[in-house]
């Protein structure tokens, strides 16, 4: 273990950097990761079905899932997280800080992924559903084995955007009094007020995770590439 | 729900609506910042030399892989470390103006590199300096591109602008919270309301930014080559995707 | 001599391991007009684009009149506003209607008044025949139209020499008659005319001489029906007989590049 509380101040000029907020803010990140992927995960199911619906649905089917897009690109995340966290126990429904800002950003984050599958879903050729059909398939089979496969292929790229989107975003979660990286570097700068420094600090922790993020996923990407479907060009075979 | 806190909610509606002002405001201060630093950004990223054009790639970088949040504390206390006092209005559009600048930037980059290189050639077979060139023939053309991108950056930091309340800046989210501090029961009213102000302005003005394209579209992009202008925004999209793909903000 | 409008010297342009000019020269004398052919690749774009500086030569001189082009300090801008450069593909300004097109070279470049530059722009789109497409876009306009109204544009701009790349390979051949027509025209009106391009009966009719290119050295030059009918290098001979057979037998050979 290091000892970070018997390291020695970094100074830049004024600057005052201090070893010992590292280990906080490491805790602070591993509740933002976990936000992340939580509600990341929570988008990508809701977001696939909304999708679904929005291009196979009929009647209230079609128009709920759009009402639903709709409203949640329409408004604040802000707006949204506080009226789970503030808004629902005034219907009785009382959810920890954590919990509001898993369902907040997850219901969200499955709005801007339902935009993103349904596109990757329509861009998949008219003929491969007609092929799938004319086999026998029934229309759900088709979607499920043929048309979803391909999509999600597609999808990557503005899915990894979303991803990182919601890293960031996520930092609103300290709204709600959650000690996520944000909140935790609240905390600090508010007992010592090293506001620059500290957020400096977390500027950098959060831009280094982007781009490290964004690596990872452009690794995954080209390793699920299938020669001719999307990614122009460069698709090669991959064995 | 009860009559009475129907008649509170409907009474701090003014307030609400004057507040909005506030969100309105942030975002023509943060949309014009984003616009002016951003289209030199996306030009020194495409014509620029090459210590000029790292730094404005590091510009982008910074702006787009920082949250909004840890921007506007940063714009909110260095300055006046730098013995530099700012509003907190002024430090929000400072902040997320210069987060835009990196989005539009984009948008902007994908747009000018949509431009057949023979434009370029052309203007420079006439006669034209190179910047004289940009300005009279590659930015007129990468401007109408770009609406559409454009557009959508609009409609995402409208809702940012919320996000200033952070920093003290009273605009309509945070004149909601006082609502429900005092009149806890009525949280979820004086929520959905600013919901209900904000999905009016986000398609509202997709509406009116839908009109503009209309109006600016260059009937040669449209009639005979309604193909090649789909082809060129669909190259530009593609192109921002490709490179550093376009992200929504909420 | 006074009356040499451009002289080219020991041009050489390499683009990476591959060399694209080796070392070319030619003038060109007030009124002349001569026609560059070869297969493709042989640098004849790159030459004309040489001229201009539009790509920087390696090596070698070029004179327009008495100003060295290639020379240290000499201003670009105000030499290719006395080239007039037409493209394979037209590069009209896509958001510009015909007639802006052709007067923004004047407004921008010569800043002329507005109404000079609209009254020259108006006279060289009648001269290509286009004065009644004046306020169409360019994607309003056929292809060939498109070349007119890029001829126009380079001609609004009073050219000392007219650079050609190209100008018909890009059409459908039921357009490149109009294209060629006009050439033909001002070719005839004393144009001073510099043409990449395998229109072998423009060749014929318009050149004062022909320069036949070949792995970025010109091979051999003559009045076209020296060149023609006796070629002194079997090269030029088996591409002039090849692209006579394809262009005078009504096949259209596009320069595929």
């Amino acid at each position: 273990m290091i000892p970070w509380e018997e390291l020695e101040p970094l100074r830049l000029g004024s600057l005052k950097f201090d070893p010992a907020w590292l280990p906080q803010l490491g805790r602070g990140l591993l509740t933002t990761l976990e936000i992340t992927a939580l509600c990341i995960a929570l988008g990508a199911v809701l977001g696939l079905t909304l999708a679904v619906l929005r291009v196979y649905g009929r009647g209230p089917l079609y128009w709920l899932s759009s009402l639903y897009v709709q409203f949640f690109r329409g408004t604040p995340l802000l707006v949204q997280l506080f009226m789970v966290y503030y808004g629902l126990p005034s219907w009785g429904i009382v959810l920890s800080p954590f919990a509001s800002s898993v369902l907040a950003l997850g219901l969200n984050t499955a709005a801007y992924q339902a935009e993103y599958f349904r596109g990757a879903i329509q861009a998949i050729p008219q003929g491969q559903m007609l092929a799938a059909r004319a086999l026998g398939m029934s229309r759900w089979l088709a979607v499920r084995s043929i048309i979803l496969p391909q999509a999600l292929r597609l999808v990557i790229p503005p899915w990894s955007n979303e991803l990182i989107l919601m890293l960031k975003y996520s930092s609103i979660v300290y709204f709600v009094t959650l000690m996520d990286l944000m909140g935790t570097a609240k905390r600090i700068a508010a007992s010592n007020f090293r506001n620059v420094e500290v957020f400096l600090l977390v500027a950098l922790i959060y831009l280094g995770l982007v781009v490290a993020i964004s690596a990872l996923l452009r690794r995954l990407e080209r390793r699920v590439r299938v020669p001719g479907l999307g990614g122009g060009a460069e698709a090669e075979a991959h064995h | 729900m009860d009559v009475e806190g129907l008649l509170i909610l409907v009474k701090s509606l003014p307030a609400l609506l004057q507040a909005t002002l506030v969100n309105l405001g942030l975002l023509l201060g943060l949309i014009s910042l984003g616009f002016v630093v951003g289209v030199p950004i996306a030009l020194l990223q495409v014509y620029g030399p090459a210590p000029l054009r790292g730094l404005a790639l590091a510009w982008e970088g910074f702006f787009r892989g920082v949250p909004a949040l840890v921007l506007l504390i940063l714009f909110a206390y260095l300055p006046p470390k730098l013995g530099w006092g700012l509003e907190p209005f002024t430090a929000a559009v400072l902040a997320l103006g210069c987060r835009s600048s990196a989005y539009q930037s984009q948008i902007f980059r994908g747009a000018i590199q949509a431009i057949p290189q023979g434009q370029m050639l052309a203007a420079r077979a006439l006669g034209m300096s190179r910047w004289l060139a940009v300005r009279s023939i590659i930015l007129p053309q990468a401007l109408r591109l770009a609406i559409p991108g454009w557009s959508n950056e609009f409609s995402s930091v409208i809702k940012d602008t919320t996000l200033a309340s952070a920093i003290g800046v009273v605009e309509v989210f945070k004149r909601a919270s006082f609502i429900y501090q005092r009149y806890y029961e009525l949280a979820m009213p004086a929520y959905l309301t600013v919901a209900l102000i904000f999905l009016i302005l986000t398609y509202g003005g997709n509406w009116l930014l839908g009109r503009l394209e209309r109006r600016l579209a260059v009937p040669g992009f449209q009639l005979r080559g309604a193909d090649a202008r789909t082809q060129a925004q669909a190259q530009a999209q593609a192109q921002a995707r490709a490179s550093t793909p376009a992200e929504v903000a909420r | 001599m006074s009356d040499v409008v451009l002289r080219v010297e020991d041009l050489h342009k390499r683009y990476g391991r591959e060399e694209v000019l080796r070392g070319v020269s030619f003038t060109v004398r007030r009124g002349e007009v001569k026609v560059i052919l070869g297969p493709s690749g042989t640098g004849k774009s790159t030459l004309l684009r040489c001229i201009t500086r539009l790509t920087e030569p390696d090596r070698g001189r070029v004179w327009l009149e008495d100003v060295e082009v290639t020379g240290r300090g000499v201003d670009l801008n105000r030499v290719r506003a006395s080239i007039g450069f037409v493209f394979q593909d037209f590069n009209l300004f896509t958001h510009l209607t015909a007639l802006d097109n052709v007067r923004i070279g004047l407004l921008k470049v010569k800043k002329l008044p507005k109404d000079r530059a609209t009254r020259i722009a108006m006279e060289q789109l009648e001269r290509v025949g286009l004065a009644h497409k004046a306020a169409a876009y360019p994607a309003e306009l056929s292809g060939g139209q498109q070349q007119r109204v890029a001829i126009a544009r380079a001609l609004a701009m009073q050219p000392k020499l007219m650079l050609f790349d190209e100008p018909t390979s890009a059409l459908d051949p039921e357009l490149t008659g109009e294209v060629l027509d006009v050439m033909t025209q001002l070719a005839r009106d004393g144009m001073t005319m510099v043409v990449v391009s395998h229109e072998v009966g423009f060749a014929r009719a318009a050149a004062d001489e022909l320069i036949f290119m070949e792995g970025g050295r010109i091979v051999e030059q003559g009045p076209p029906e020296a060149l023609f009918t006796r070629p002194q290098h079997p090269r030029t001979a088996q591409f002039l007989k090849k692209i006579t057979a394809l262009y005078e037998g009504g096949g259209a050979l596009k320069d595929e590049r």
